[in-house]
């Protein structure tokens, strides 16, 4: 028996070296019949690798302590380590609570403002009769999209200074008797409302295209079925329209809550100055200011990472949360 | 929408509310852009004192000419036309072939691509170390910084990805049958089928970086390496606008320029290539959307 196994476990020896052999032979006729198609896809896979998974890395840099004459490729154990101590550097600042406010502040209201709105203009837009005119309206309300926000933000601070349009209209209503800098408050009240009015100025008719691709995927038979029962046409639009496209609404609202520690960076950078400071510092830009020009790399890639984890923290739990309330899974 | 011809009484104010909505909603999407372009023709001396409203009072191009003619802007016009050019078409090739490779399910290592571009889309390494790697790399102030920051996006991938899916894969195979290899069906048939969702990411990621003015701020030390949104955001959110004006050829002697008319001018000139492109391109991008909601 015992010779008998011996030859047993020798011919499962050279099996599993022929297999092995087997295998190396067939990848590497895969690659070489897929050659061509490796070498496409290599410069997006270098890409990422460089510009996605290399910065994934340095967020090491929270974590040590940074100057700018190391590269980042620095050799582990020559790192000056630093734990969390620039995250309690970044928790206890005296401008943490005002920037987590104005964040949060404006991205909730915007939410709530901004979000129902473009749902509502496709809506809208969809009762109108005219093909043409419906046209018409949809490319005028793309236009503010592909203007840049320091094209917008030009017009803003000159309209909204105190001898500018704004002003002149609001006395000539009556509403006020002389002008007021409104980019100059350091209210919330003041920059919030511009920075969202000026938010879904900007987004609404761009945000309601893919409201309106949905809707033009609805089955027309449901509207005359609905028309045969006797159904108004805000009836339909709230009983058969809205129901329709709530899978779009829910997954755009999922990635909206995401977003809510990301701000328009953009657009808060060529409205905000020195004076609407304690209203219009929000988490992106003092991340910018405290890193990049003042150059406190540690300390910003901290609040750096805070940020993205608090928006992961709530990317997941709205899925949660809205998978509970519909019952199916919005991706 | 097929539905029945009968109007009902009751339908119509509802009807012309609505038209009503979408009348204002135009006026206030247009009335900005248009207050701009008539200040831009205006005299800027003139305008500054006030009451323009529809219409110039003062017509002029003199503040055209100026801008025109000044070579901090026209540097600035030409950063922007070279990187917006270039890193177009480099993105859509790089994009393209990548999302053709990917779109092979017996592609190698696929699973673990797609996963981790998918990563890619939700967590990102944020913006200081980025910076940090820009910088290392040997990109800062260095106009290839553009090109190869824009590159690539994942997000593409998935657009062009789901377009390629609804290529018939009989092409492919009588065209390999012929003797093609992979990337000569790429080069002839793909890229030819694909014109419409190439249409829309050019208009996508040249819009992006025409209009972008941030990369230029914390990328560029040198002013010849910064594109006219940035020259622009100097002069609007930086409060260095007089000093930029006073070297400008010519100063501002007997003119009728002000800071604000050149500004208007600037913004109008800037806007004016887009504006008049995106009307001609909408079926593509709204047709790109619509993959993105039907698919995504």
């Amino acid at each position: 028996m015992q010779l008998n196994d011996l030859f047993t476990k020798t011919e499962n020896g050279m099996d599993t070296m022929k297999n092995d052999i087997l295998k190396r032979k067939l990848l590497m006729r895969k690659l070489m019949q897929q050659k061509y198609l490796l070498l496409m896809i290599l410069p997006g896979l270098l890409w990422m690798l460089i510009f996605n998974y290399i910065p994934m890395y340095g967020i090491s840099v929270a974590f040590r302590t940074y100057k700018i004459t190391d590269t980042l490729f620095c050799a582990p154990w020559n790192w000056k380590l630093a734990g969390l101590t620039y995250f309690r550097q970044f928790f206890s600042d005296a401008q943490f609570m005002a920037v987590i406010r104005n964040t949060l502040g404006i991205n909730v209201l915007r939410l709530l403002i901004g979000f129902p709105l473009p749902i509502l203009f496709a809506l809208l837009l969809n009762e109108l009769k005219n093909a043409r005119f419906k046209k018409i309206v949809q490319t005028v309300s793309y236009l503010p999209h592909f203007l840049s926000w320091v094209i917008l933000g030009g017009i803003m601070i000159t309209w909204l200074s105190e001898s500018g349009f704004i002003n002149d209209l609001l006395i000539k209503l009556g509403i006020q008797d002389k002008g007021v800098p409104f980019l100059a408050k350091r209210e919330p009240v003041y920059f919030w409302s511009i920075a969202i009015i000026s938010d879904v100025w900007k987004s609404l008719g761009w945000n309601s295209i893919i409201y309106l691709a949905a809707i033009t995927s609805i089955d027309p038979s449901l509207y005359e079925s609905a028309t045969i029962d006797g159904a108004g046409r805000i009836q339909k639009m709230l009983y058969i329209t809205v129901p329709c496209i709530q899978g779009t609404i829910a997954i755009l609202f999922v990635l909206a809550v995401g977003g809510l520690m990301t701000s328009n960076f953009d657009q808060i950078m060529v409205l905000r100055n020195s004076l609407n400071r304690p209203a219009s510092e929000v988490l992106d830009i003092f991340i910018y200011r405290m890193g990049i020009t003042s150059q406190r790399f540690s300390y910003a890639t901290a609040a750096g990472l805070f940020r993205s984890g608090v928006a992961l923290f709530f990317l997941i739990a709205a899925e949660f949360v809205l998978r509970k309330i519909r019952g199916t899974s919005t991706i | 929408m097929g539905s029945s011809k009968m109007k009902r009484a009751g339908e119509l104010p509802f009807d012309i509310v609505i038209i009503l909505v979408m009348l204002i909603i135009c006026f206030i999407t247009l009335y900005p852009v248009w207050y701009t372009l008539v200040h831009s023709f205006n005299e800027g001396t003139d305008a500054a004192m006030g009451g323009i409203y529809w219409w110039p009072r003062k017509p002029s191009l003199e503040n055209y000419e100026t801008i025109f003619r000044d070579n901090t802007i026209l540097q600035a016009y030409w950063i922007t036309i070279a990187r917006t050019v270039i890193t177009t078409i480099a993105h859509i090739f790089v994009t393209s072939m990548f999302a053709f490779g990917l779109s092979k399910r017996y592609l190698l290592g696929r699973k673990y691509i797609l996963g981790m571009g998918i990563i890619t889309m939700f967590f990102s390494g944020g913006l200081i170390p980025l910076f940090i790697l820009v910088t290392q790399i040997g990109l800062y102030n260095n106009f290839l910084a553009y090109v190869f920051l824009g590159l690539f996006s994942f997000f593409n991938v998935f657009i062009f990805m789901s377009f390629l899916s609804e290529i018939p894969d009989s092409l492919e195979e009588s065209a390999k049958i012929d003797g093609a290899n992979d990337f000569c069906v790429y080069i002839k048939i793909i890229l030819p089928l694909s014109l419409p969702v190439i249409a829309t990411i050019a208009l996508f990621t040249g819009v992006g970086n025409w209009n972008d003015y941030f990369m230029g701020v914390i990328y560029m030390k040198d002013r010849e390496l910064q594109p006219i949104q940035t020259f622009l955001y100097r002069l609007i959110a930086e409060s260095a606008s007089n000093q930029m004006l006073v070297s400008m050829p010519g100063g501002i002697r007997q003119s009728s320029v002000t800071s604000q008319s050149i500004r208007m001018a600037t913004m109008i000139a800037t806007t004016v290539p887009i504006v008049c492109a995106y009307p001609f391109l909408q079926k593509y991008f709204v047709k790109g959307m619509m993959l993105g909601a039907v698919k995504g």
